[in-house]
């Protein structure tokens, strides 16, 4: 396969992840905690870094993973202190980033790690760095990493997909019919991390957030079915990717940056036309849609 | 008590520091239909969700049909507050009321088609089968509160907690609803339901449980619903109390 096209694919495997992980992190009021995990996860992977002194996946998903559970549990922690959750959020991560920052920059020092290319991601270098598989043959790591996340995510949807449904609707009839709702919502949250994780060489800590919210908050204005807001949210995700990346081609920018922009475009277009909640559609038809209907 | 269905011994809970319930005890008994009342703040949700495992209790046990809640949890239905839930979450009715039956489908299952007739034929008890294919967000509050109920009925409990289904209802659901509750206690089903209008009281409930952080009274509703009681509830804040034919009238000033 060409360069380019390896780049598409990969960043396409980001754009389906996370759109689909998105549905879900918009649906539970979960959409800042994107932004906190996506920081965190630095510091999973500094310490894995730290312990195991190589750029590999495995123990960067390790951390990353266990980063994202403790930021899980810290803000879970302080809210139950009193404190407003979404500033729970802004202390935890912002705390832990930072501790990942500090490292980075002192014990880590001139490893392959730095904070730009964290940050940023760098979708560029992804083909070069290959690793071979049997069947397969030779492909780029981040590439077969982010394939082997999306195939985990799917499945898990798929599977316990009315289990996701009634937690994220109703977790406490969720709770009264048995269902383990506190177990779903670490398990998500380590589903959270291990996709940005996975995203991180190609879009970096502050891009995933875009392909983690955007594609889902685009995707929420078209329907008002979960099953075909989740496919939606997957496909603006891979649309994103795909006109991002002809977009940093076109003007010869970052791919990240366009990616992440793209994203921003496809919610535009959606929030003007999109049927039910578009500008458009409110335009034409003024008393349509939010309307309550009268009792029979 | 041999025919109780539910038995409270000594419960109590609380928010973060501050103890909202505090020695519950009571029992029902099968086939009543229980009113909760009480102020505002007097634990009336906390309780149904302590009862059922979904807020911490800090001491106290409870005992369903005799047994702890895990093995009977399929016997118990539950119907939270309306406002506890997104209204804008793409679904629409008839899914949530197939949301009942998760419990009973269970894991690595999906719906069937009878399980889908299920959830119809609930819909069509509550008067909403005209609008199964509606998006939730686009129902008005009484059908909200309407496809709630379907949800609890297709779950087919034998004991069932109603997180106030009756506010914020237009007057022709309230008739629907309580017909539907006394239709279940007909079949020998047990209804605890919070409720927050004590006009109604007398016509709807036929036990009353008056809580203020603890059970202030409990009985049989032509017996313990009196001034008195509703008084020490209530305290000062119910201005207008008489006794009218054995009916004790409540008025507002």
């Amino acid at each position: 396969m060409t360069y380019s096209l390896w780049i598409i694919l990969t960043a396409s495997l980001v754009g389906v992840t996370c759109g689909i992980i998105g549905v879900f992190l918009i649906l539970r009021k979960m959409a800042m905690m994107a932004d906190a995990i996506s920081h965190t996860v630095l510091l999973g992977i500094v310490l894995a870094f730290i312990i195991t002194q190589q750029v590999s996946g495995t123990p960067m998903l390790i951390g990353a993973i266990i980063a994202g559970l403790l930021t899980a549990l810290f803000v879970q922690w302080l809210h139950s202190l009193g404190l407003q959750q979404h500033a729970a959020m802004g202390i935890v991560f912002t705390t832990l980033f930072a501790i990942g920052v500090i490292l980075i920059s002192t014990s880590v020092g001139n490893a392959h790690l730095d904070v730009q290319h964290a940050l940023m991601g760098e979708i560029t270098f992804i083909p070069w760095d290959r690793i071979t598989l049997p069947i397969v043959g030779e492909v780029p790591r981040a590439t077969a990493l982010l394939a082997f996340v999306f195939v985990i995510v799917i499945v898990f949807i798929v599977v316990f997909y009315k289990e996701w449904k009634i937690t994220t609707f109703d977790p406490a009839l969720a709770a009264s019919l048995g269902i383990p709702v506190l177990v779903m919502h670490y398990l998500f949250m380590g589903f959270v991390s291990v996709t940005t994780v996975a995203s991180f060489d190609a879009v970096g800590a502050i891009m995933v957030v875009a392909m983690l919210i955007t594609p889902a908050a685009s995707a929420y204005l078209w329907t008002d079915r979960l099953s075909v807001m989740i496919l939606l949210s997957g496909g603006f995700g891979v649309l994103s990717a795909i006109v991002g990346y002809y977009i940093a081609a076109w003007v010869d920018t970052s791919i990240s940056g366009s990616m992440a922009f793209a994203t921003g475009l496809v919610f535009v277009v959606s929030f003007i036309c999109s049927p039910k909640h578009g500008l458009v559609s409110k335009l034409w038809r003024p008393k349509a849609g939010y309307s309550v209907m009268e009792e029979k | 008590m041999e025919n109780s269905v539910l038995q409270v011994e000594g419960l109590s809970a609380a928010y973060r520091k501050n103890t909202v319930l505090d020695d519950v005890n009571f029992s029902i008994e099968a086939g009543t239909l229980t009113g909760i009342v009480g102020p505002n703040g007097a634990g009336k949700s906390t309780l149904i969700k302590s009862v059922l495992n979904l807020h911490p209790k800090l001491t106290g046990t409870v005992k369903f049909f005799g047994t702890d809640l895990k093995a009977v949890k399929k016997r118990i239905g539950y119907v939270p507050q309306r406002g506890s839930v997104d209204w804008d979450f793409p679904t629409n009715a008839l899914d949530v009321v197939l949301m009942g039956l998760y419990g009973k489908i269970g894991w690595l299952k999906w719906p069937t088609n009878r399980d889908k007739q299920k959830a119809m034929e609930a819909l069509e008890k509550v008067g909403m089968a005209d609008y199964a294919k509606r998006q939730i967000s686009q129902l008005s509050g009484g059908q909200q509160q309407r496809v709630f109920l379907a949800r609890a009925l297709v779950q087919d409990a034998d004991l069932y907690f109603m997180d106030e289904p009756l506010a914020g209802v237009d007057a022709a659901t309230e008739r629907a609803i309580m017909t539907i509750l006394k239709e279940l206690k007909q079949a020998g089903k047990t209804v605890l339901v919070v409720h927050h209008d004590l006009q109604t009281v007398t016509d709807y409930f036929d036990h009353v449980l008056f809580l203020n952080r603890t059970v202030m009274a409990y009985g049989k509703t032509e017996e313990i619903f009196t001034k008195e009681n509703i008084a020490k509830t209530y305290g000062g804040s119910i201005l207008g109390l008489r006794e009218e034919n054995g009916h004790v009238i409540i008025t507002r000033k």
